[in-house]
């Protein structure tokens, strides 16, 4: 379900490494859950802790100034690998609802959508800047507003950005997508009533 | 005028909306154990039902132990509840379930194919990223979300953006020694692990035409190593006769129609593609990767790089840290680099033709002193071929392990995993910090490669000893 998400003012923590993948984001033995929920803990296991499971003192979470930040601001191909949407879950269930990067893992931008993180693409100057600005002065808020597509860096500057219509629309509203498209019932059968007749092979039973 | 891409595409819209958003229609929904028991649990919460079940196939594989006694015994309580989750979910929505107890379970992307379920101009989606692996067939293929599981479980549909399109174009012949994965690691050496991001991709070119179906699974599975959303090839004679008999592949009655149909998905003669690259085969020599990335593959031939070279400081601050993960040092020749572990399996490396080549390297030599390798076919019938052909017997005088079906040791969610410092060569497709376990190391390479390396003991070029 997607958690509303309209805009948010907010400490921002950086992150300043590229590829950062989604076994480094959540690693993989922390997801055998049937739960979406209390992976917040674990997130980012391997370098929040070392390998006495104490606070590694400084990562950037594990700062005080950075304590609770909501919005993470990170290199590019940010959620680069495995689909797994736990890293999504992680993030939120630590708190962050946005993540500002130059570019996203694709299959990571689209779970972020579908669960209200919102992933912001920016160019890498502009993320190098907000960077730059946030360690120089830990605590500093960075504000996000989606009806206006923009984030606002702490020195006031903005950078407006990009995101397809029908995933902002659903981020406002917080719309449950299925019951969306389930109001597209009567296209998906006739479909399937023309892909019948033209492949029918393609719905024999497996 | 359009490319292969967009011809799958086009036939499987439900509905576009004006800031072209698709609604796709689904065809094949692969599920296992990790990914999808909270798509379950939101359907029932929903009281929505599952739309065609008969389009699914569930089995577990990431989990599952690949010793002999995981009938009886599954350790982790975690690991036993997710896989009888996937058993009840199976069970209650009528979903066709290759259970562990089934000649037919193994890992998803292995399994799928070899029963025939991925077809030409089909859409398969799965929740994992690896399902780029099935464009081999010439289908549009991608990993999804357990958001977006549930929503094709819900609606046999997906909201999708175009991709854009890039042709990677394999020109020439593979050498002696050189296999389809160091093809797909030397093009993601070549455009890194962001290149293909929001792009399809079509391999083309005369090494990828040569190649069997085994060998095309591999190049479309380490897509998503180089960011494309998927990858395919489009098919041909061997796509067509590695189809014929399989179960779920069209019977008699309809095949003479459905290979018609299937010709025509080829990608028109002078499409044009929002990107193209090209490589030359006969150049590609084996590959291996010493960093925490599949781009930083390198030659085998090659040294460790020095990141002082690196005039971007970024680059070279991702390099000093995979240099200070992997305990490298610049300059060090790649085949100085000992090993404590080899690992032949994952959804890379685990078919039938795999096995034989490594087998082939195998054959009359044994595994070094104090390294522990294993093979791990990818599912129970590449197993009893594999078996059926004695190359198990074969493995096992080397001093391999031969194990049971799953995703074992190429991530760290089962009990096969690396010990903190451990160095692994490992044929699987990731190589980042922790995959094989905390602290593991990982140097990726091909099934011949990982044999060379387990008889030496240390990373070696596999065309010496041919």
């Amino acid at each position: 379900m997607i958690e509303k998400f309209v805009s948010l003012n907010a400490i921002a923590v950086p992150l300043n490494r590229g590829n950062v993948d989604t076994d480094a984001i959540i690693p993989a033995r922390f997801l055998k859950t049937v739960k979406r929920t209390g992976l917040g803990d674990n997130l980012f296991h391997a370098w929040r802790y070392d390998e006495g499971g104490r606070e590694v003192p400084d990562f950037p979470l594990n700062k005080p100034p950075y304590r609770g930040g909501k919005i993470l601001v990170t290199g590019e191909n940010f959620g680069c690998g495995s689909s797994r949407e736990h890293a999504v879950w992680a993030l939120m269930d630590y708190g962050i609802r946005v993540v500002i990067a130059p570019s996203f893992g694709d299959i990571f931008y689209n779970n972020g959508l579908k669960n209200g993180l919102l992933p912001v693409r920016l160019a890498a100057g502009e993320v190098r800047g907000l960077i730059g600005s946030i360690e120089d002065s830990p605590g500093d808020v960075i504000s996000v507003d989606l009806p206006a597509q923009t984030v606002t860096g702490p020195d006031g500057a903005v950078c407006p950005f990009d995101i397809a219509l029908f995933s902002k629309e659903c981020l406002l509203e917080g719309l449950d997508e299925i019951a969306l498209t389930l109001k597209h019932e009567p296209d998906i059968a006739q479909y399937e009533r023309e892909g019948k007749r033209k492949s029918p092979w393609l719905f024999l039973d497996i | 005028m359009s490319t292969i891409i967009r011809k799958i595409w086009d036939r499987h819209i439900v509905a576009e909306r004006p800031d072209g958003m698709c609604l796709l229609y689904i065809d094949r929904h692969l599920v296992h154990e990790v990914t999808s028991p909270q798509a379950f649990e939101g359907m029932r919460q929903a009281g929505r039902k599952v739309r065609r079940p008969f389009s699914l196939l569930a089995v577990p594989d990431h989990n599952v132990p690949t010793s002999a006694d995981r009938l009886t015994r599954i350790e982790d309580p975690d690991s036993r509840i997710q896989i009888e989750t996937l058993r009840e979910n199976a069970l209650a929505a009528g979903i066709t379930l290759f259970d562990m107890d089934d000649i037919r379970q193994g890992i998803v992307h292995v399994t799928g194919p070899e029963n025939g379920l991925i077809l030409p101009g089909v859409t398969a989606v799965c929740g994992d990223s690896h399902t780029s692996t099935l464009g081999a067939f010439g289908a549009v293929a991608f990993g999804i979300g357990t958001s977006e599981v549930e929503h094709a479980l819900a609606t046999q549909t997906l909201w999708q953006t175009r991709p854009r399109e890039m042709r990677i174009n394999v020109t020439g012949m593979l050498g002696a020694g050189v296999s389809a994965k160091d093809v797909i690691l030397a093009i993601i050496a070549k455009i890194g692990s962001g290149g293909g991001s929001g792009y399809a991709i079509e391999y083309t070119g005369e090494a990828i035409r040569r190649m069997s179906m085994e060998e095309r699974l591999t190049v479309c599975n380490m897509t998503i190593e180089g960011g494309g959303r998927f990858g395919m090839v489009a098919p041909d004679e061997t796509t067509f006769s590695y189809l014929s008999g399989r179960p779920a592949a069209p019977g008699a009655s309809q095949w003479e129609s459905a290979v018609a149909d299937w010709k025509t998905l080829v990608s028109d003669p002078g499409t044009s593609y929002d990107r193209e690259v090209s490589i030359d085969a006969s150049r590609i020599v084996p590959q291996v990767t010493w960093g925490t990335s599949p781009e930083d593959a390198l030659p085998v031939t090659g040294v460790v790089p020095d990141p002082a070279e690196q005039p971007d400081p970024r680059v070279r601050e991702r390099m000093e840290r995979a240099m200070r993960y992997m305990d490298l040092r610049p300059g060090m020749r790649l085949t100085d680099i000992p090993v404590d572990k080899v690992f032949i399996g994952s959804c890379t490396n685990a078919r039938i033709e795999d096995l034989r080549l490594a087998a082939k390297v195998a054959a009359g030599r044994k595994v070094a002193d104090g390294v522990t390798a294993m093979v791990v076919p990818g599912s129970g019938l590449v197993k009893q071929q594999a078996e059926a052909e004695g190359l198990d017997r074969i493995f096992l005088e080397a001093g391999f392990q031969w194990r049971l079906p799953g995703c074992s040791m190429c991530l760290g969610m089962n009990p096969d995993r690396l010990k903190p410092g451990e160095r692994c060569a490992s044929t699987s497709n990731r190589n980042y910090e922790g995959r094989q376990g905390p602290g593991g190391r990982t140097h990726l390479m091909s099934p011949m490669m990982a044999v060379a390396a387990a008889v030496a003991g240390k990373i070696s070029d596999v065309r010496e000893v041919l």
